[in-house]
């Protein structure tokens, strides 16, 4: 297959149109729904059912405590509903094998869906819809949630309180994602996705070749699996699976579904703390950044010489790296060609941008959390450079945000590195690798990286159902979900409790070309001396010396 | 603790709510909307042969190795088995992905009398999903004369027909030109008859 600079550059050009026209209206719809102050009818009956008081604020920890208490309860719930499959399916699908329970269970919770499992041979479609799908939508809620508190400890002066969890999240499934995602799905079927709930039977006369054709509810799953950047498939196969992603239309939708809601996000930060210039750096940094890893992804699938492995003949070598891209730089990990086999250093990109903390834009909520830890940080070193007192938004940056920032962006780093190192060192683990040398080691180094930063996608070679990788990587995407939110949360509730200092002529200015850059900067040098050794004992290696 | 554990029957109440209204009531919304907006592609593009079902137009179908009057789809690393999906996952140089190009490459320009050089890669590549349909135009020109041959419709009829199983211009220019074996094979088919 050939590179067709032609469609990456179409491609690139409708996806930002696209984004541009989206951006502004769905933005101030998100600031709207979590500043508004009234609460619709349905929202009372489901705090009535769920015994919560909506108009009770809560402080950080209260909203930590929340959050934790909601991830705990849906890993118990996705646990229970896949050992009990038998009953739920009415004894037409299995039980799930322990290990891979709690690996879904805690992937699912966690925005991951990285998937240890085949679901056509594992999950019916009562599991799938049911339990997996209802946590790609409050999952993604969570992720939103949190950075509505994160912007509204920025806002807030001298308070003790962030909001309401179970408010945020009820508004963000009920008013933002479920309307979006019925809208999608309608979409996605008229593109082909199947929507049904039994296989059919074909039959060819003249090859005497008999199919089972699946079905399932996958448009509803999928428009769902994009918007929230969840990622887990109806299929093995994902979103390259016809029936998940039935053409070059379908194909280029789903991206622009997978990067919409977080590139929305910095337009709802700047009305919410009140300075559009704000959320536009935001917006420009992420864009840029976006941009930058899309124009590398193509060179180098472009330089490989032999494209065909992995890769679907109604997307070929562009569209699959505007993909790959796209949801590696979100926290999504859907795929619609098989990064195991993309070339060397666009599989070494795929990772690369995980490992930016998938900010550019990021998953949903979390992208936008992340890029704000990363201004605080960059104010931070602004403010020593030209020896100003750091300031951002009006709150001083003081000892306690910095120790709480520097965890935050060390949380993730610390969890590759030790547990690709650890894995490594497991004789059964790296006996069992069907690759060899640096691509043995890249699939390690990709599994967690994708695990910790709550992508999904895969080097699918990886043996994922053995459980020592598969209690390892729960490690990964627990912690790596739970300890940045509530460091997140810490930070908000203490630049609540400040108030804020007037702008003086010494305050550095954090909106602009020159605070983008210095964003951008930053962002990029601190994920490249964190994680460049580790790349370039594999993908590098791998590209190299060939 | 005690506020751990009422967060908690917060949560499954909530949860058991979400599961209601998320995980039951909107697929079936959707599914009664697909059924009224796009019937076929809900239920899977079953096209027909003879008014019997025979294909999904949108899911490989197997041809048999010596049915040598239809078009060849790409390699399947689950052998284009629609129960399932999934790619061979092998690395780009690993040494078992050049050895499989080779030697379906040497049994591709056997079956059509062309020379080693002349075969595309998509023809000895696996695709993502094992389940792809489709093949380049330069794939499906190489089975031309084979398939003309075969089954005795002329070289133009044959080539009016993957005209008519190849994507349009917007889709080619999105994705990449690509010829649709199950349509093209099931349009032979009905000519057969």
């Amino acid at each position: 297959m050939q590179f067709s600079f032609l469609s990456f550059i179409t491609q690139i050009g409708i996806l930002v149109v696209a984004l541009g026209a989206v951006h502004r209206p769905l933005g101030a719809y998100l600031a709207k729904v979590a500043d508004d102050g009234a609460h619709l009818r349905f929202e009372r009956w489901i705090y009535k059912a769920a015994g919560v008081g909506p108009d009770s604020e809560q402080t950080w920890k209260g909203y930590a405590r929340s959050m934790v208490a909601f991830s705990v309860a849906g890993v118990i719930l996705l646990y229970a509903a896949e050992r009990l499959q038998p009953l739920l399916s009415g004894g037409r699908m299995a039980s799930v094998d322990p290990w891979v329970a709690m690996n879904t269970a805690i992937s699912f919770i966690t925005n991951t869906n990285w998937q240890a499992y085949v679901p056509e041979s594992t999950l019916g479609f009562v599991v799938q819809m049911a339990f997996l799908a209802v946590q790609n939508f409050v999952s993604a809620a969570v992720g939103i949630a949190i950075a509505f508190a994160l912007v509204r400890g920025f806002v807030r002066k001298g308070s003790d309180s962030l909001g309401n969890f179970w408010v945020d999240v009820t508004r963000i499934t009920f008013r933002v994602l479920l309307p979006l995602a019925a809208v999608v799905a309608a979409l996605l079927i008229v593109t082909g996705v199947v929507q049904d709930f039994s296989p059919s039977t074909v039959h060819n006369a003249i090859t005497g070749v008999s199919q089972t054709i699946p079905g399932g509810p996958v448009a509803s799953q999928e428009a769902i699996k994009e918007l929230g950047t969840n990622g887990g498939g109806y299929f093995n196969a994902n979103s390259s699976h016809p029936f998940e992603n039935p053409n070059a239309f379908s194909n280029i939708f789903e991206v622009f579904l997978l990067l919409a809601i977080p590139f929305s996000l910095p337009y709802t930060f700047g009305q919410m703390v009140g300075s559009r210039k704000q959320g536009y750096t935001i917006l420009t940094v992420m864009a840029a950044l976006w941009l930058i890893a899309e124009g590398i992804m193509a060179s180098t699938i472009a330089a490989w010489p032999n494209l065909g492995e992995g890769l679907e003949q109604r997307f070929g070598p562009a569209a699959s790296g505007i993909f790959a891209t796209a949801t590696t730089l979100t926290s999504t990990g859907a795929v619609d060609s098989m990064h195991d086999s993309l070339p060397p250093l666009a599989g070494g990109m795929a990772m690369f941008d995980m490992m930016l903390g998938e900010i550019a834009p990021g998953g949903v909520g979390s992208g936008l959390y992340g890029m704000l830890v990363l201004a605080v940080l960059a104010v931070f070193l602004g403010g020593l450079m030209v020896g100003r007192t750091p300031e951002y938004l009006g709150k001083k940056i003081q000892a306690r945000h910095m120790t709480l920032a520097a965890l935050y962006l060390l949380v993730t780093p610390v969890l590759v590195l030790v547990l690709t190192g650890a894995a490594v060192l497991i004789p059964s683990v790296v006996a069992d690798a069907p690759s060899q040398g640096p691509h043995q080691f890249s699939e390690l180094l990709y599994a967690f990286t994708s695990g910790a930063n709550n992508n999904g996608s895969a080097f699918a070679g990886i043996s994922a159902s053995d459980p020592l990788i598969s209690s390892l990587m729960n490690v990964a995407m627990w912690l790596g979900r739970v300890l940045p939110m509530v460091l997140v949360l810490a930070l908000a509730g203490s630049f609540a409790a400040q108030k804020p200092i007037p702008p003086s002529p010494g305050t550095l200015a954090t909106y602009g070309p020159l605070f983008a850059g210095l964003l951008g900067t930053v962002t990029v040098l601190f994920t490249a001396l964190n994680y460049f050794p580790a790349l370039a004992l594999g993908p590098i290696a791998e590209g190299t010396f060939r | 603790m005690n506020v751990y554990l009422r967060q908690l029957a917060t949560s499954f109440r909530f949860l058991a709510v979400a599961t209601l209204v998320l995980g039951v009531l909107y697929p079936l919304v959707m599914f009664g909307v697909g059924q009224v907006i796009g019937s076929p592609e809900a239920n899977g593009s079953i096209a027909q042969l003879d008014g019997a079902p025979a294909a999904s137009t949108l899911i490989v179908q197997p041809v048999p190795e010596k049915e040598n009057r239809l078009f060849f789809p790409r390699p399947s690393a689950v052998k284009w088995d629609s129960t399932t999906s999934g790619a061979s996952n092998l690395g780009p140089s690993d040494p078992a992905l050049a050895k499989a190009e080779s030697s379906a490459r040497a049994a591709i320009a056997a079956r059509e009398d062309v020379p080693a050089s002349a075969v595309p890669l998509d023809a000895v590549t696996a695709s993502a999903s094992g389940l792809d349909p489709d093949i380049s135009p330069a794939y499906a020109q190489l089975q031309v004369p084979r398939v003309a041959k075969a089954t005795g419709l002329s070289v133009d009829e044959v080539q009016h027909l993957v005209t008519d199983a190849t994507t349009n211009q917007v889709l080619g220019l999105l994705g990449q030109p690509a010829v649709n074996t199950t349509k093209l094979n099931l349009a032979i088919a009905a000519r057969l008859k």
